[in-house]
């Protein structure tokens, strides 16, 4: 849609909805970035994409807030590589290189992420500990800076404004397209080995142990579990599938594409459905339905990458005051930290609908990119005010041992614990000082952590 | 910006000095990292108030208002913490006169009007172009049960709080879609300076126990609520008892 101008200010949120503000929205084309950069008020201007960050970075209260720009992709290059817009969707792109045998080397837990928003959060998926994140699998980045000139940067020519721009919070421009490398696959299909396993000892020492032997890993933790069994989880973990792998139906349509949710949260109920009892029995009943050890198993990719992408506004669940996400990463001998987290969760008895640990190669010079080497773990909570002692306590241990925590997820951390995360947050901000002296790049997470 | 779990990063307390607004202060100072613009009269009072604020932690900020002073509100309000958006504004001024010179005596029924109706709305008007033009925080407004069903025995009080309470209800819905939003609160009896000497009604609170009514609605995003939340029954019981039995009851 071309940019006809904004209908006034519209309340968004972030995909917790516990956060909103009212920006005003438009529906640019490439072309009309450079001038409404120009014309950004005295709020500025910030890029979002399909607002699946769970926090405030895509959005702008007061100011204006560009909807992603169309898709473009294609054509696919000999060398794998494929240009892209910004707002085309990882969905749309798994789509056109599925049938031509290749697929993106990190996709996050959904694919209804923009290439934009991927690269400014610089996302990681379960290939971390192989692939890297999203900025280490990208050629170049067309980026339409604060005061409107358009650049092509690339790690080689441009590193400085490339990897404050990888995990920039889409502060340092707007992104327009980007060239991304893509893996090649034989099917659309992933061979899988799933694992049970009693305690985090167990679950740490299998993933160290054998991550490296698969190219996806992550592990679901059942944080109702205390005591000896504290940190029960299932791993899953997989690798694409060969031709010769699959059979039946599978084998005649062995590059099948994903289609779209089946089912819909229709509206936001007026109290949240994700309760302490719910919680308990989900993660009983999820924990003993997995065998002890499955190998062999072929799943599809919304199985096995996106399973929350099958319920379209799952967040709705939630009810009006939404969830957050606590993601942190700390270096790999900290393991305690991630102990000394799921204690107090399952101590305090906070329903945590969906616990994630994933074990992180190492990072790259991103400046405000996440990952880093070590354990990263994410959990949901229903947001409430009495979560805040907690969290602020994780955030202090996490900072201690080296650590941070994701700002594509966060909507609530204390400012002041920043630079301790984010060693290169001053260059940061002084980049920002010569390339947007005017602040025409602002949005909530930038004006709530000082960015 | 107020984060997903309700809690402000600037708070501005018009009328700052009153036990409630204090309380409320502390509460959002539990957290670190606090700035409050405390409005009101200059004095020791308001001394002493920031030197409260402060040791629970907050910075604090020193602004000179005077409610009745109407006309000097729009450039007060406008120029309030330059660089900062106001997460959450809170109207905590008021004054209880005496119930039987506050209809009689014709300087003391118009000063009470003033101060708890005019002064409100004044502020209001002025603070919703604010909080609508940086598009996201909560205005806090104090009202009172007295102004739900207006009594013989405070009316001039409670007629000016329940035009007041009017006043921010539909300030509430016209700043609808704006990102800002409108809390009216209705506390009962509460314990403080203001009521010092007078028999506590059935249901009374403390400033704390409003503070914290107030900080959990904040961050759920109520747009009215009672305090004790008992009140609401009672209230709602007494709103539509006719007025000649209204009359005999002994409240
Ligand atoms: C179910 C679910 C699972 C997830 N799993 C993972 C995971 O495994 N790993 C992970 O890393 N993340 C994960 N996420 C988070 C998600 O990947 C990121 O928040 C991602 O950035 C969202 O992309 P978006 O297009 O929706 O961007 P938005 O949320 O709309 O925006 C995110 C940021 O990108 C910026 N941005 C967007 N477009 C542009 C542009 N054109 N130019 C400049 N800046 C731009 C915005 O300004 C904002 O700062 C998950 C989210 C959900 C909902």
């Amino acid at each position: 849609m071309p940019d006809d101008g904004p209908l006034g200010p519209e309340v968004l949120t972030g995909w917790g909805g516990a956060v909103r503000s009212a920006g005003t929205l438009h529906h640019p084309t490439a072309a009309d970035v450079a001038r409404r950069l120009g014309a950004a008020g005295p709020r500025g201007l910030i890029a979002r994409g399909l607002g699946r960050s769970y926090g405030d970075p895509a959005l702008n209260a007061g100011g204006d807030v560009l909807a992603p720009l169309p898709t473009a992709i294609g054509p696919l290059a000999g060398d794998g590589t494929v240009e892209v817009s910004a707002g085309t969707s990882l969905h749309d792109l798994v789509r056109f290189l599925l049938p031509r045998g290749r697929f993106v080397p990190v996709t996050p837990g959904t694919r209804y992420v923009t290439v934009g928003g991927a690269l400014a959060c610089d996302v990681h998926g379960k290939s971390h500990h192989r692939s890297g994140s999203f900025g280490d699998q990208v050629v170049s980045v067309d980026l339409v800076l604060p005061d409107g000139t358009a650049r092509t940067v690339t790690p080689e020519t441009d590193a400085e404004l490339y990897w404050a721009t990888v995990g920039g919070m889409g502060l340092t421009g707007v992104i327009t397209g980007a060239r991304l490398r893509t893996v090649p696959v034989e099917t659309a299909y992933l061979d899988t080995t799933t694992r049970r396993l009693g305690d985090l000892d167990a679950v740490l020492a299998e993933m160290v142990a054998s991550d490296d032997d698969y190219a996806y890993s992550v592990a679901w933790i059942d944080t109702d579990a205390r005591g000896s069994s504290l940190g029960r989880a299932v791993l899953s973990r997989g690798d694409h599938a060969t031709r010769d792998q699959l059979s039946g139906r599978s084998a005649a349509d062995p590059l099948a594409v994903p289609g779209p949710p089946r089912v819909t949260v229709p509206f936001v109920p007026p109290v949240g459905l994700v309760t302490r009892p719910a919680v308990r029995a989900f993660n009983e009943l999820w924990f003993h339905k997995a065998p002890r050890l499955r190998t062999g198993e072929l799943q599809t990719i919304s199985q096995f990458f996106h399973p929350l992408d099958g319920v379209a506004h799952w967040n709705r669940l939630y009810g009006p005051r939404g969830f957050v996400q606590y993601q942190l990463v700390v270096p790999e001998h900290r393991d305690d930290v991630v102990r000394s987290v799921l204690e107090q969760v399952s101590r305090d008895r906070h329903p945590t609908f969906l616990t994630v640990l994933k074990r992180f190669g190492p990072g790259n010079p991103g400046w405000l990119s996440f990952p880093t080497a070590g354990w990263t773990l994410a959990l949901d909570f229903p947001a409430r005010r009495d979560l805040a002692p907690m969290l602020d306590r994780f955030d202090e241990e996490v900072v201690a041992a080296g650590g941070r925590v994701y700002l594509a997820k966060d909507a609530r951390l204390r400012p002041e614990l920043l630079p301790a995360m984010y060693p290169r947050l001053a260059d940061f901000r002084e980049l920002r000082d010569r390339l947007d002296p005017e602040r025409r790049l602002q949005s909530d997470l930038a004006r709530r952590l000082s960015l | 910006m107020i984060n997903a779990l309700g809690q402000p990063q600037t708070v501005l307390l018009l009328g700052g000095t009153s036990d409630i607004a204090l309380a409320l202060g502390r509460s959002w100072a539990r957290q670190p990292g606090l700035y409050v613009v405390l409005a009101a009269r200059p004095g020791t009072r308001r001394e002493a108030a920031a030197e409260e604020l402060r040791s629970a932690g907050a910075e604090v900020e020193e602004v000179d208002f005077e409610a009745t002073d109407t006309a000097a509100h729009p450039a007060l309000i406008e120029g309030l913490a330059a660089g900062r958006d106001i997460d959450v504004a809170v109207v905590a001024f008021g004054v209880l006169g005496d119930e039987e010179q506050a209809w009689q005596d014709h300087d003391a029924a118009v000063h009470l009007a003033e101060v708890n109706y005019v002064a409100p709305v004044s502020v209001g008007v002025c603070l919703a172009q604010r909080l609508r033009r940086q598009g996201h925080g909560v205005i806090v407004a104090f009202s009172s049960v007295a102004g739900e069903r207006v009594r013989r025995s405070n009316f001039a009080y409670g007629a000016s709080k329940a035009g007041m309470d009017g006043f921010y209800l539909g300030l509430g819905e016209a700043l609808r879609g704006s990102g800002a939003r409108v809390l009216v609160v209705r506390p009962g009896f509460v314990h403080t300076k203001m009521t010092a000497g007078r028999a506590p009604a059935p249901l009374s609170v403390t400033a704390e126990q409003v503070a914290d009514a107030v900080t959990e609605a904040v961050a759920s995003g109520d747009d009215l609520i009672w305090v004790p939340g008992a009140m609401r029954g009672v209230m709602s019981g007494l709103r539509h008892v006719p007025r000649a039995l209204f009359r005999r009851l002994p409240i």
